[in-house]
């Protein structure tokens, strides 16, 4: 991983890539990387579509190696969905066989000159860059088994659906997964559209006649990784509850904690919770021959996803995630696993969004476009999407756009982004989060839910403002760093509880890189990442008044409880204050 | 003797009795003794919700209390 590909969309007679050395970038990986590149390379008031927004795709600083759980690929850019900076990561294999290949990170620049769409072919012999106007308007899906018929069944392919071409702002990246499909996506703030722009529609990775990356000191290395397992596999959610019930084991806690956004987050509770749970999910899944537990990357131990076949048995999608099936579901009041899978399908063959195009539709149903719960209405306006109709490209500009034209005042966003599975009335600590993160509304910036909900990380009370500013902060950071290892955020679940398992995290990367990094580098590495950021948003026009939730979260009493949110807005200032 | 709405999630749900949504059960008992009665092993108890609140295994349950509990779970 000692090299960096920058393709240039704008050469003269196509893309032309170019290979440097790490430069400024040494020791980087993952959001460290994409968001060291961005920062420095890319002017914060760039049209997020223009010549100057570039696209970064990096794998982790672990990518590639032996340590579990390291397979997490981080894509940044410029985001047109919120106007800041975006680093938005996924599963699947992308960047366990980048790492593999030797590339720190993919740098697409620079602005095509016409319409040509282009595939880029990465293996062991070198970078070929092709024009392919046979791939336009193909879903992912389809376009996977259209590279299979020529580069067989070994590749990852990272590529866009209809979505992306379209520059949709909640278009998606999809990545493939161990199986070749096309189910894990870096999902948010629109970075598909970004690599519409480029006019590339896959990447398509082969490693084979590559190995693994060597740590620096193997010893080191494989005892933290040893004690790593250890402590991911002991600890009850990361050994035992996600592996079983998957994400999706939620719905009932979120519910039964008032604090599940219902119907256009109207409500804190889903009386239809119980038919779209976990353990339903997990239940119909098994029973139709399709697997509630699947890894979605080499190296993952967790296995919290899963296959989801339809009525007839045959696959139909991944295990929908929680958000997913939040989004498309008790959000819109629709309460039909079947319908939910089928729209998680079409969201990952188009290449858009889960979360986004969830919270869309329940403004949409706000909006009276469909009545809540109307699940043949919600695959229709996905669908519309996918075909690029006038409706289908305001849906897949996602909540804010949709809920200015059909003129609805409950817009559930943050910085233009779509606000997950978390009311944060009741869930106060994420609302924290989703109000200051750099990202636009996104709970994995800083997961408070695991300390206002789970009881991981200690105990601080939800529906009160005391101690989240704190927790958040410190979950932003630790965050940001995880972002940079390559690993997978589940990993939090044990190294917030165990000191011993936070320890052979740092171990891991001592191991590897032949450092001596202690507890306090990692939260150095982090606050570094955020600095970056929130410097790039601040050059692109964000000040602390963006850092705010809609005026309707402090105004409107969510049921039960009847809570607002009531962090003041002085606090939310004090959450970068280190 | 009060009336509950009893709930057990995840793993728990084994242990979940008949009448869970309407169960009775004397007034004085604590989440400890109902779980001890139901046969709950004490250490899969994570996460208990009473109509909504996350409370401790030393809660008195009152009538008609929402009762959620959980084993540990996360997600996200």
């Amino acid at each position: 991983m000692d090299k960096i590909l920058r393709i240039d969309v704008g050469s003269q007679g196509g893309p032309k890539a170019v290979e440097t050395g790490l430069g400024d970038y040494e020791g980087l990986g993952g959001r460290a990387m994409t968001s060291g590149i961005i920062s420095k390379e890319v002017p914060p008031l760039c049209h997020p579509l223009g010549a100057d927004n570039k696209l970064v795709i990096a794998p982790g600083m672990l990518s590639g190696s032996a340590a579990a759980m390291s397979g997490r690929l981080s894509v940044g850019c410029k985001s047109p969905l919120t106007g800041g900076i975006k680093e938005s990561n996924s599963g699947g294999q992308g960047a366990q066989v980048l790492a593999r290949l030797g590339y720190a990170a993919i740098v697409l620049e620079g602005k095509p000159s016409n319409d040509t769409l282009y595939k880029v072919v990465i293996n062991h012999d070198g970078v070929k860059i092709e024009a392919d106007n046979s791939l336009k308007m193909l879903g992912n899906y389809d376009l996977v088994d259209k590279i299979k018929d020529t580069y067989g069944e070994k590749f990852c392919s990272i590529s866009i659906g209809p979505a992306g071409e379209m520059k949709l702002s909640a278009a998606t990246i999809a990545i493939t997964d161990m199986e070749q499909r096309p189910t894990r996506h870096a999902g948010r703030g629109g970075v598909g559209a970004v690599m519409g722009s480029k006019g590339i529609k896959a990447i398509i990775l082969d490693d084979t006649g590559c190995k693994m990356r060597k740590p620096k000191d193997p010893e080191a290395f494989k005892a933290a990784n040893k004690e790593f397992v250890a402590g991911i596999k002991k600890h009850p959610v990361s050994g035992e509850g996600l592996p079983a019930f998957g994400t999706n084991v939620l719905t009932n806690v979120l519910n039964e904690a008032g604090g599940y956004p219902t119907r256009n987050f109207s409500s804190g509770q889903f009386e239809g919770a119980g038919k779209i749970s976990g353990e339903t999910l997990a239940e119909l899944e098994t029973s139709r021959g399709g697997k509630a537990t699947h890894g979605c990357h080499t190296g993952c131990i967790i296995k919290c996803s899963g296959t989801f076949h339809d009525k007839d048995g045959n696959y139909l999608t991944k295990q929908p995630e929680y958000e997913t099936i939040w989004a498309h579901g008790g959000n819109c009041c629709i309460d039909d696993l079947d319908a939910i899978a089928m729209l998680d399908r079409l969201d990952d063959d188009f290449g858009i969004d889960t979360i986004e195009m969830g919270a869309t539709i329940g403004v949409a149903m706000e909006a009276g476009l469909a009545e809540f719960g109307d699940a043949e209405a919600a695959i229709n306006f996905v669908k519309q999407v996918g075909e690029g109709t006038p409706l289908g490209r305001i849906l897949g500009n996602g909540a804010e756009v949709t809920g200015k034209v059909f003129g609805v005042e409950r817009i559930p966003v943050v910085k233009g982004q779509a606000m997950p599975a978390y009311d944060p009335r009741a869930v106060q600590g994420i609302g924290v989060t989703y109000a200051t993160t750099t990202q636009g509304a996104d709970h994995t910036a800083g997961y408070a839910v695991a300390t206002n909900i789970l009881g991981v990380g200690g105990n601080v009370d939800a529906l009160k403002p005391e101690g989240q500013i704190e927790l958040s902060r410190n979950l932003q950071i630790a965050t940001a760093a995880i972002d940079a290892t390559g690993m997978c955020l589940f990993i939090a679940f044990p190294i917030l509880d165990q000191p011993e398992t936070f320890q052979a995290l740092v171990d891991l990367l001592n191991g590897f890189h032949g450092l001596s990094l202690t507890a306090d580098d990692v939260s150095a590495l982090g606050k570094s990442i955020l600095t970056k950021e929130r410097e790039f948003n601040a050059g692109a026009g964000f000040t602390s008044k963006h850092d705010r939730l809609p005026e309707y979260f402090k105004n409107e009493k969510l049921a039960p409880h009847g809570v607002t949110f009531t962090v003041s807005d002085e606090e939310l200032d004090q959450v970068f204050n280190w | 003797m009060i009336k509950i709405d009893l709930n057990l999630f995840v793993t728990l749900s084994e242990y979940l009795p008949e009448n869970s949504d309407c169960f009775e059960i004397p007034e004085d008992t604590t989440v400890e003794k109902l779980m001890n009665d139901l046969g709950v092993p004490k250490d899969i108890v994570k996460l208990i919700f009473i109509n909504g609140q996350r409370k401790e295994i030393s809660y008195q349950l009152k009538n008609e209390d929402r009762v959620g509990i959980f084993p540990p779970v996360g997600g996200g």
